[in-house]
């Protein structure tokens, strides 16, 4: 039987990691993400798991450590935040290149400077090309369901990647909310055991990891990480159906939230989707045909599935809490125009930066996006592509 | 749309109003209620003025921003009547609470014309009669509780006695005093 509760979305990640019970979590603590070592550590202490609970001195060291747990044969997890994933960033490429399924819970929050504690994407949205598999959630129930989910989609055989489950750092780590917890019993079937092919402990199968990986083999190596994330998307909605069956929640790559006649609609990431919600439903109550595209897997990028999902639309808003500072548009634009590049000159796309540093959204600015939209769907003109949204200037 | 009840408290940092929404959060949770309970974080320090938030509805609730027009407000420390805007936004069908010995006329005037139902309850008194230390938060969620009818009295009492229970259980010795606080705060908020 599912349990209701209310937790945090910190606690549920931290229970989701006591349901697992991997064989090691190393961290090392930094605001938002704290949270989560903070409680798993009390599950060790008090017995609730066997895990080996290694508090490392940096955040280098605590995906360093995981790598090596990891290349070691053990399930192994971590959280952190902003600079702290700026710090592992280094060793990121090296988990995923190494094919080692780490899960990491990544709670959002911009990385400095100027310093600020706050939520945006700046964090993630940098490891995006780290090579691990990247997902997003709205609330604590997606954090927690994408938590569990991840661990058996990056160890499956044909992916062996590491993936981030991602969710806003206070908007979610620090709000209380209702969540349904599964049984434990049932997230440990789910999950299953960790069994990988090869592994550094296997006294019978020798084998090497991170050794140096000259011309003749390098490319080979990339070519072989690249299937994998390629393999990615069908494993992610296989576990996804799995999971829906055990749970009755629903996930796929990305969510549609009324878009089945929608003339207008936003793309956009986590928490702020929830926000965008209520206004799409406000605008269907007055006529407007609003809908909605929650971007849930962003590593693996569903292009063609995006492209597809897009394309009776007459004009979109593309919305990132990040800036990539090329000048022209966001990461989540970028790849959302490239994806439509099949519908080219049919689809009228618009980007907005919004939320950077924690600055709050609101119900009205959102709305005025797709006041904006419905300008552009009647006119078929844009007149600025690149623009902010809540900003002083 | 479904009705959704929102609060929003202002408070100063170390007297307890996030604990407080989030007992808050808890009691309603435990009426079978969809809940939001968070916290604004500002540069936390002791002393300097933090808002939180409750969002309570019967149906999911997906909107996470912060709470620009409460129906409802808590004002946990009266000195920030003045510095901080705790009308802002405020329903006038609805109401705010302010922790001051004063009565709800003598508070009115510095409410920049308010025209909503204006309570007041010495949880400061409460607090030190009951628990023999200022933790206004106690006396200030029974009164938000009475002044918006979030839930049944009753119900809310033996709610938090379970809680309380719980939360208090490596020292016993001070759950009465926080039930009394309680109750006490209950019976005497007044401009309901």
């Amino acid at each position: 039987m599912a349990k209701r509760d209310r937790l945090s979305g910190n606690e549920a990640v931290a229970v989701a990691m006591r349901q697992i019970n991997p064989d090691v979590v190393a961290a090392f603590p930094i605001t938002p993400s704290t949270e989560v070592p903070q409680y798993f550590a009390s599950f060790v202490s008090d017995g609730q798991v066997d895990t080996e609970f290694v508090p490392v001195e940096s955040e280098h060291s605590a995906m360093s450590a995981c790598i090596g747990a990891q290349a070691a044969g053990g399930r192994t997890m971590t959280a952190t935040s902003a600079n702290g994933l700026a710090l592992m960033w280094e060793m990121l490429y090296i988990a995923a290149s190494s094919r080692l399924p780490i899960t990491l819970a990544a709670v959002n929050r911009a990385l400095s400077g100027p310093i600020n504690i706050h939520n945006d994407h700046s964090d993630t949205m940098g490891a995006r090309d780290s090579g691990w598999i990247q997902i997003y959630g709205e609330s604590n129930q997606e954090a927690y369901d994408n938590f569990i989910q991840a661990v058996r989609i990056g160890e499956h055989p044909d992916v062996m990647l590491p993936v981030m489950d991602c969710f806003d750092g206070f908007i979610t780590s620090h709000a209380v909310e209702n969540i349904e917890l599964m049984d434990d019993a049932d997230v440990k079937a789910f999950v299953g055991e960790y069994d990988p092919e090869y592994y550094l402990n296997n006294a019978s199968h020798p084998v090497a990891v991170g050794p140096l990986d000259l011309p003749p083999h390098y490319f080979e190596h990339k070519r072989q990480q690249a299937q994998a994330m390629m393999n990615a998307k069908k494993v992610i909605l296989e576990v996804a159906d799995e999971f829906y069956k055990l749970t009755g929640r629903k996930y796929g790559l990305f969510e549609e939230y009324k878009m089945d006649d929608a003339e207008i609609a936003m793309v956009v990431l986590n928490s702020t989707a929830g926000t965008a919600k209520y206004v799409v439903d406000e605008l269907r109550a007055n006529g407007v045909k609003a809908g909605l595209i929650k971007v849930r897997v962003f590593r693996p990028f569903p292009v063609d599935e995006i492209c597809e999902a897009l394309k009776n639309v007459k004009a979109v808003a593309v919305m990132d809490k990040a800036d990539s500072f090329n000048a022209a548009g966001g990461p989540l634009f970028t790849e959302v125009t490239s994806a439509l590049y099949k519908n080219a000159g049919t689809v009228n796309v618009i980007n907005y930066i919004y939320g950077l540093g924690g600055r709050d959204v609101k119900t009205d600015e959102l709305k005025s996006v797709y006041t904006k939209l419905e300008e552009i769907a009647k006119t078929g003109k844009v007149d600025s592509v690149y623009n902010y949204l809540g900003v002083r200037e | 749309m479904s009705k959704v009840l929102e609060i929003r408290w202002h408070g100063r940092g170390g007297q307890g109003a996030k604990t407080a929404s989030l007992l808050l959060a808890d009691a309603a949770f435990n009426t079978g209620k969809y809940i939001q309970g968070f916290p604004e974080y500002g540069p936390e320090r002791m002393g300097a003025p933090i808002t939180a938030y409750n969002r309570i509805s019967d149906t999911p609730i997906t909107v996470h921003s912060n709470i620009y027009e409460p129906d409802y407000v808590v004002v946990v420390d009266e000195t920030l009547i003045g510095s901080v805007d705790v009308t802002a936004g405020l329903k006038e069908d609805g109401g705010i609470v302010i922790n001051t010995s004063k009565s709800p006329a003598e508070v009115a005037p510095k409410l920049k014309g308010y025209a909503g139902k204006i309570c007041t309850i010495d949880a400061k008194e409460i607090s030190e009669a009951c628990l023999g230390k200022n933790f206004p938060n106690t006396p200030m969620l029974a009164a938000i509780v009475k002044v918006a009818n979030v839930m049944d009295p009753g119900e809310f009492i033996k709610d938090m006695e379970d809680s309380f229970a719980h939360k208090f259980a490596s020292k016993p010795q001070v759950i009465e005093g926080n039930m009394n606080a309680l109750k006490r705060s209950m019976e005497e908020v007044k401009g309901l």
